[in-house]
């Protein structure tokens, strides 16, 4: 399996012209499944706290590099609050606590020369509810290159805007409006349009957060196929309520119940063999 | 089915009485409302109606035309034309003689000084003076001219003055108002649009008065109290609600601020008037000062204006921009004070709305003196808007009264301007997306 950061340097030195890029994503396409990944997140012993209040307890975990990992579990289970630790935006609340250790490719997130700006430049997030900025949509996806200076000139700053809808999927729908309000697409359009965002800053990892509660059955259809694309290429970690779209996308779930993550491994051992009683109650519908 | 189970609890008589009953309460408070409109309404009109019945006759003016001889032995009898010799010559005779010319049977010396008091005394002499000081070729010549009336025979003949009440009740004598009819009857008086309210300053006498010395200081002090306020209020806003730690001193200064929004503004001419002027030593009556106290006085509105409009962007927009690897800094400056721009610049219009109108603190820096030039400067002494108004309907004459209540209306079709404008910005910004 081709090491998921080689690919990103790559990205980024070619951002004009990737020949190779094709080859590479072949290469990943055609490697083997889940089995000879490697570890994209450790966590050890991660536990959230909310004014004192523990939100997650103990959660021990290993995240592969590649493909899509799914955490479910019943509302307030610590599904989301687990997610936000990835990309440290549970530092953006006030009184929340991270304790643990979270090593990212072996370096811990949390540590004092990791700073959140850079890390969240590692790590993309799409969020429950749609959120381009009221900006148009180029602007929209260029905020990301602009801010971090990945596009010394407009040429590449085009490149990488076409180049991001391109692989969201959005860009034969907007290629001629790009100037439009992003605000003005519809709401599977605009959580792709966040997704090309995302994308556009060349992440390893692309957290989501319940990115389909607010889409019709179509737009969550295509936002499925989409990530089944982007899986070949970012390691995806996504909150979900529907466990019928947990098992469609991921590879490898987690189940969570009342801040303990109760089980995790391969979704399909996940839906056909739990080991838990619990896990057992919640995917056949009994609780949750 | 059982009979029972067609009658359900809602549809017995007593659920009826209780149905009808509670929309009786409904209208009862829907009537309420309107009445409380109405009630508002008719009050506002009431104001408007009685302001433009007193104020808008101020906008007209009546002027004499009279025949005037400037002679060269009155005006200049060097025949030198020298400057100085032709502005302080005895141009008050000018008149008086154009106006015993026209009345040739007026001839004691009561009815020739009654005689003169038809026209503005003032206003009359400094007209041909200025006329005759800017072409002095004028000297020698016989010109016509229009000069006002004075104040009590506009008042007259606008109709303020009650022809029919005894004479010694009345301001215009009876040989006056013949004389008055006299030149109505030919021709020589006019009705005209009063400009000089709006391009003079003030003036001690009415019909020579504008409001253009206190438009011109307001603004000063608007443009002072805009630059000072805005800038500072906004910044304070954004650091307090954006980058400043929650503890005890910044909840202390968050309370004084919601404490001085409510502070009545006489304080803050106190406070010019011992910082500014005691302290500092900064001019008397200058729009500077009266500027900056407005400022002050403006600082805690906009504040919190700016801070519930930056509390108003939804949290999505900034958990975006940081999920990208912005800044907090760059999330609060890319993304979240420009959504709040409406309500930013909405707070700040309201904000200087408010201070234009206001008088009290600018009572306690000078700003009240009587000043008769359109200040050049933000140093020199001037008036605001809303203290002319207090200034004039000080006075006594009826006149004055007519004037107040025109500069009322200037000063409220300001302020009607400017909250349009606050309304026009506001669905402008807010419908960009």
């Amino acid at each position: 399996m081709v090491n998921m950061n080689a690919a990103h340097t790559k990205y980024i030195s070619d951002l004009g012209l990737t020949p190779n890029m094709g080859e590479v994503i072949e290469m990943m396409a055609s490697a083997p499944a889940a089995e000879t990944t490697q570890v994209k997140f450790e966590c050890r012993d991660v536990e959230v706290f909310y004014s004192g209040k523990r939100a997650l307890r103990g959660v021990n975990m290993d995240v592969p590099d590649s493909g899509v990992t799914a955490l479910i579990g019943p509302s307030g289970c610590g599904k989301s609050t687990f997610l936000r630790v990835f990309n440290r935006m549970n530092d953006t609340i006030p009184n929340a606590r991270v304790t643990g250790q979270i090593l990212m490719d072996g370096q811990d997130i949390y540590s004092k020369d990791i700073d959140p700006v850079l890390l969240r430049a590692r790590v993309g997030m799409v969020f429950q509810k749609p959120n381009p900025f009221p900006k148009s949509i180029y602007d929209n996806v260029a905020y990301g290159p602009r801010i971090h200076g990945l596009a010394p000139q407009k040429k590449d700053l085009d490149n990488i805007v076409e180049r991001s809808l391109v692989r969201a999927g959005l860009w034969d729908e907007v290629k001629d409006r790009l100037k439009e309000p992003g605000t003005s697409l519809s709401g599977g359009q605009q959580q792709r349009l966040v997704i090309a965002r995302a994308i556009a800053v060349s992440p390893e990892v692309i957290l989501m957060d319940e990115p389909a509660s607010a889409l019709d059955p179509i737009a969550t259809a295509r936002l499925e196929e989409l990530i089944d694309e982007l899986k070949e290429k970012y390691c995806i970690l996504i909150v979900t309520h529907s466990m019928a779209q947990a098992a469609r996308v991921s590879q490898k779930t987690a189940f969570f119940h009342l801040g303990d993550l109760v089980e995790y491994d391969d979704t399909q051992t996940i839906f056909t063999n739990p080991k838990d009683q619990r896990t057992q109650d919640y995917i056949t519908g009994r609780t949750g | 089915m059982s009979a029972e189970a067609n009658t359900s609890i809602h549809q017995t008589d007593q659920a009826l009485g209780r149905l009808a009953k509670r929309k009786a309460k409904e209208n009862r408070f829907r009537y309420a409302g309107i009445a409380a409109v109405v009630i508002a309404m008719a009050m506002l009109g009431w104001l408007v109606v009685s302001l433009v019945g007193t104020g808008y006759t101020a906008f007209f003016q009546h002027y004499l035309t009279i025949t005037v001889t400037l002679s060269e032995s009155d005006l200049d009898p060097h025949g030198a034309r020298d400057a100085d010799q032709l502005r302080t010559a005895n141009y008050r005779k000018v008149i008086q003689q154009a106006l015993y010319s026209r009345f040739p049977d007026v001839t004691d010396r009561r009815g020739k000084r009654a005689l003169f008091q038809i026209v503005s005394a003032s206003g009359a002499t400094n007209q041909v003076r200025q006329m005759v000081y800017q072409d002095p070729d004028l000297v020698g010549r016989e010109i016509t001219i229009t000069v006002p009336t004075s104040d009590d025979v506009d008042q007259l003949l606008k109709g303020y003055i009650d022809r029919n009440a005894p004479a010694e009740l009345r301001k215009v004598s009876d040989r006056q108002i013949e004389w008055v009819d006299q030149v109505v009857a030919g021709g020589e008086l006019t009705r005209e649009f009063n400009w000089r309210f709006f391009t003079a300053a003030d003036s001690r006498d009415p019909e020579l008065a504008g409001i253009a010395g206190a438009v011109v200081g307001s603004l000063m002090a608007l443009s002072v109290a805009f630059m000072l306020s805005v800038p500072v209020g906004v910044g304070a806003a954004v650091y307090l609600e954006e980058f400043a730690p929650h503890n005890r001193l910044t909840d202390f200064i968050e309370i004084n601020i919601n404490n001085l929004a409510a502070v009545p503004s006489i304080v803050f001419g106190l406070l010019g008037l011992a910082v500014f002027l005691n302290f500092f030593g900064l001019p008397r009556s200058a729009p500077l000062v009266g500027g900056m106290v407005l400022g002050l006085m403006t600082l805690p509105t906009i504040i919190i204006a700016t801070r519930s409009a930056l509390r108003a962007v939804s949290p999505s927009i900034i958990d975006g921009a940081l999920s990208l690897g912005a800044s907090h800094t760059q999330a609060v400056f890319h993304h979240k004070v420009p959504l709040a721009a409406s309500g930013i610049l909405t707070g700040s219009i309201i904000g200087m709305a408010q201070a234009l109108g206001e008088t009290a603190p600018l009572l306690m820096i000078g700003m009240v003196a009587f000043v008769t030039e359109i200040p050049a400067s933000i140093m020199e002494p001037a008036s605001a808007l809303p203290v002319q108004i207090f200034l004039w309907s000080d006075s006594a004459e009826r006149a004055w009264a007519e004037r107040a209540s025109a500069a009322i209306i200037v000063l409220l079709l300001v302020l009607i301007t400017l909250n349009a404008v606050a309304i026009f910005l506001r669905s402008r910004l807010e419908r960009r997306w």
